[in-house]
Formats: C-alpha cells, structure tokens, sequence
C-alpha cells in the first residue's frame, strides 16, 4: 500500500511511464488505484515517429502489470521520507508475521494439551 | 474500474499485450479490466505501407490482455490519414 500512497502523492505531476514493449508515453498523472493502474492526461509518446499509434489520443488508461518504470521529476520526491516510510513498512509488516506465528503455535499448544 | 467508468460509450483504442492494437466504442469493463468492445477494428502498422484496417465487430477482452486503453479523440482521428500513415508494429509485452 505504500506505493499506492507514494503514488497518490504524484497526482498531477508530469510522469513518463515506459511499458514491457518498450513503448514510453508521457503525460501528467491524472488518478492511480491500488493495482498500480495509471490514468494519463495530455499524453504524448516518446518517439512517436516511429511509434505513431497514439496520435489521436490524449487520455489513457494504463494497466498496472505492463508497467516498467515511472519516471519522476526528482524535485517532487523527498527520498528520505520515502525511505523511512518504506523502513517503517517493513517493520510493522514483520511485527505483523511475528504476531500471527506467536498466534499460531499458541492454538497448536493448546489444541495438544 | 471505476477510473475506467467515465469511458464508456467512448471510441477506445487498446493496446494489447501482443501488440495488436484493436479500435472500437467501449461497452463495458469490471475491476479486472476485462472489457467488450462494439464496432472494433484492428489498425495493422507497418514501415513501408499504410495503416491496414480490419474490421472485427462485438468483442470481449480479457484484462490480462490488455496494455493500455487510450480514449480516442474522435477529431484527431477522423483528421488522421492512415492510408499514408507508416510506424513500427508494437512489440509484444515481455514480463
């Protein structure tokens, strides 16, 4: 959920998405939801000489699993906050997994007994 | 999807996982994004000749499918000349 957030944070930024074909459109993030799909307005496609099939449109949906990279302008990340939030994620998914294992072998002891 | 809702009954064009790219009024999708497509036609692009137009009628995506779907500025379109319209065909997604 972590990046669903970081994400949200992004709205309305200028972002270049590059997908698993190599194609790369750019465009200013218009929503994202928690499967990571984007929704791009004013798109336009990096080389889009060779690629002009894009050329009528300037909205897009794009869907999570064919993502590759989002390229963000670095001034609009604070990484160290971001860093944090990823080391505090981590953290309280571990104390989650320690928490159900403790759970578990509690119900395990008394169902022997 | 609901981010997806405010294109229906909107002119699409989807890109599909294998590179096909598929042209058509959008009917209806569900949060996986399958969706079924009314009218669709397949623009085939190659480098030496122009954009082959196929007509498909009434289909049915599956979400997995598909790449991205693009609303179809309907004056950009009908400007566009694609008998002398040349570009690559797209590669095929490769996870």
């Amino acid at each position: 959920m972590l990046f669903y957030s970081f994400f949200k944070t992004q709205v309305g930024q200028q972002v270049t998405v590059e997908l698993k074909n190599d194609l790369a459109i750019q465009g200013t993030l218009e929503s994202v939801d928690q499967f990571l799909n984007f929704k791009l307005k004013d798109i336009t496609v990096v080389d889009e000489e060779r690629y002009p099939h894009m050329m009528s449109v300037k909205n897009c949906f794009i869907r999570g699993s064919v993502v590759r990279y989002v390229q963000l302008s670095p001034p609009t990340v604070d990484t160290a906050l971001l860093q944090d939030a990823a080391r505090r994620e981590a953290q309280s998914t571990q104390q989650q997994q320690q928490q159900h294992q403790q759970q578990v072998s509690k119900s395990t002891t008394a169902a022997s007994s | 999807m609901s981010q997806l809702q405010t294109y229906v009954d909107h002119k699409v064009s989807v890109i599909m996982n294998d590179g096909r790219l598929v042209v058509g009024m959008l009917r209806g999708l569900d949060q996986t994004t399958n969706i079924i497509m009314q009218g669709c036609q397949e623009r085939i692009f190659s480098e030496d000749e122009g954009v082959e137009v196929v007509d498909l009628g009434l289909y049915m995506i599956r979400g997995d499918n598909i790449a991205v779907i693009g609303l179809v500025d309907e004056e950009a379109d009908n400007a566009l000349d694609l008998d002398s319209l040349h570009g690559e065909p797209l590669s095929p997604i490769k996870h």
